[in-house]
């Protein structure tokens, strides 16, 4: 706790760390996926984490997630609650919910009328934040895409919390529903000076959006230039 | 027909039964175990017939094995298919060994038939009592339990990245499982209990899309289902279990077309 308070009231730089990683190690029993981790994240930024297939960035957001151990290293992270979108969601067409129904499995169990009140309002709220208003009646199994996407999102982000991660929310979308989701998220991020996390396969998102980026190279995470980004860190090395 | 005291009792049990059976029936189909609530049932009739064969009751034979199959089966690794087919090895020994644990006892074959193909006859004023705790106990962990559940049901990938303990809720959820198939087995009978556990949440699916709608419309079927089927095997002398399953199966294909219809208008 003392610890965590000094790390997050350091007043020596204007930027507010957010999450920040020391050395940090991670192994599949003898598999190495990275070493010697290295990374601030500010209060307010929109990073991209860049890298071939297999390189590491699903395994490190985990960890950051606290749903995978890390194997050695530090991470300190300042927000306990972070919104996160995985990459993988199993919605078939049969699914029973409508887009509204879904964003509200995130609430909890509460029997105060008050509660439920305020409930209501922040499911108002995330619906119009996210654009989904219109679309909340839509069956999520029924929904685009993107729809799909602004729901996780919608659902992510419905306890506000201060840090987004988005793991390859925009691949297989058209480049146009690309660029609306990626509007959006823009849009949190400056509106509500949302820290947001974009893992991600393309790199004139990266370029278009976000202002730093972490690329995964010989299995450790080092920053590069958002200018300097080109599409062969994409692939996979050799 | 509520002038005979066995009407009276059959009709408050199959009223338990078919409220817990079509409550955790919605989250049977949510979390897609059809096909586990169908084997717990086959394990439920050994357990029946190991309860008879020691002079235990047949609904504590079954509950002992369902507990202990359904946590087993929850402690397993979380490969799904490699979970069906060991599934199915599973629930074939158990047939076997509930066959031979009947041979076994000296109770007459008509017991076997009740507890295979459910009866309105054989239950007695203290087995209501104990169907009713045991679904007053289910009902009871829905409720403390219900947004959590609800999520990692309807959305288990998006509970877990909400830090939800999804590994607990899978177990508090076998274990209402387990009760709720031994409790049913207690009319619909062993064989045919997966029917209520399954169908009607399988309807529900098909026609609204919230979950609370969906906890209604499957507590509804069920509920219609027990009762129109006790009705009219007190009236035909046919086996309930034929107008229960006869009603549910007509109920989901209704449904199935019902949603059809809706994705062309
Ligand atoms: N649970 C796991 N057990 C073993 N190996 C894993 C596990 N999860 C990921 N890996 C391995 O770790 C490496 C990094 O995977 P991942 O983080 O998913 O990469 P990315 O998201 O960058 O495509 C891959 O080689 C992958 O096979
Ligand atoms: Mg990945």
């Amino acid at each position: 706790m003392d610890e965590w308070q000094s790390f997050s009231n350091r007043k020596d730089s204007e930027e507010i760390t957010v999450i920040e990683a020391k050395n940090l190690t991670k192994r599949f029993g003898k598999q190495l996926v990275f070493k010697d981790v290295n990374f601030k994240i500010n209060d307010g930024d929109f990073i991209s984490l860049i890298g071939p297939n297999g390189s590491g960035k699903t395994t490190l957001v985990r960890i950051m997630m606290g749903l995978e151990k890390k194997t050695s290293g530090e991470l300190k992270i300042n927000h306990k609650h972070i919104g996160y979108v995985p990459q993988f969601r199993n919605i078939d067409l049969d699914y029973p919910l409508n887009i509204e129904q879904f964003v509200r499995l995130n609430l909890k169990f509460t029997l105060s009328p008050k509660q439920r009140k305020a409930d209501n309002e922040s499911i108002k709220t995330i619906l119009t934040k996210t654009k989904l208003t219109r679309l909340k009646n839509r069956p999520l199994g029924l929904a685009s895409g993107g729809e799909k996407q602004k729901a996780y999102l919608a659902q992510a982000l419905l306890n506000d919390p201060k840090i987004l991660i988005l793991d390859e929310s925009t691949a297989s979308l058209d480049v146009e529903v690309k660029m609306q989701l990626m509007d959006l998220v823009a849009e949190l991020n400056k509106k509500y000076n949302l820290t947001v996390i974009f893992i991600t396969h393309d790199y004139e998102l990266t370029k278009k959006y976000t202002t730093r980026a972490l690329f995964f190279e010989n299995k450790t995470l080092k920053e590069v230039k958002v200018s300097d980004v080109s599409e062969d860190m994409f692939e996979m090395e050799s | 027909m509520f002038e005979y005291e066995f009407m009276r009792e059959a009709f408050i049990a199959s009223t338990f039964i078919a409220i817990t059976a079509g409550l955790v029936g919605v989250f049977v189909v949510s979390r897609n175990m059809s096909f586990l609530s169908h084997t717990l049932s086959e394990i439920g009739f050994a357990g029946a017939s190991f309860g008879i064969l020691i002079g235990i009751s047949p609904l504590a034979g079954m509950i002992l094995f369902t507990l202990v199959s359904s946590i087993a089966v929850g402690s397993l690794s979380s490969e799904s298919s490699r979970r069906e087919a060991s599934i199915s090895a599973i629930s074939s020994l158990f047939i076997g060994l509930g066959i031979l644990f009947l041979s076994l006892s000296s109770e007459s074959s008509s017991y076997a038939t009740n507890i295979l193909f459910g009866s309105i006859v054989g239950i007695s004023s203290k087995e209501v009592q104990q169907l009713m705790i045991l679904a007053l106990f289910v009902i009871f962990v829905f409720i403390i339990f219900y947004k959590p559940l609800a999520f990692d049901s309807f959305d288990h990938i998006g509970a877990r990245a909400a830090g939800l303990k999804t590994r607990l809720l899978s177990i508090a959820f076998l274990v209402t499982l387990a009760l709720s198939v031994s409790i049913g087995a207690q009319i619909v009978g062993s064989l045919l209990v997966f029917v209520l556990l399954t169908l009607p949440g399988a309807t529900a699916k098909y026609v609204v899309r919230t979950v609370p709608k969906l906890i209604m419309v499957s507590v509804g079927l069920s509920l219609v289902g027990v009762w129109l089927g006790l009705y009219l095997a007190f009236i035909t002398n046919w086996p309930v279990t034929f107008f229960i399953s006869g009603f549910e199966v007509i109920a989901y294909f209704l449904g199935l077309s019902y949603k059809n219809w809706k994705l062309n208008h």
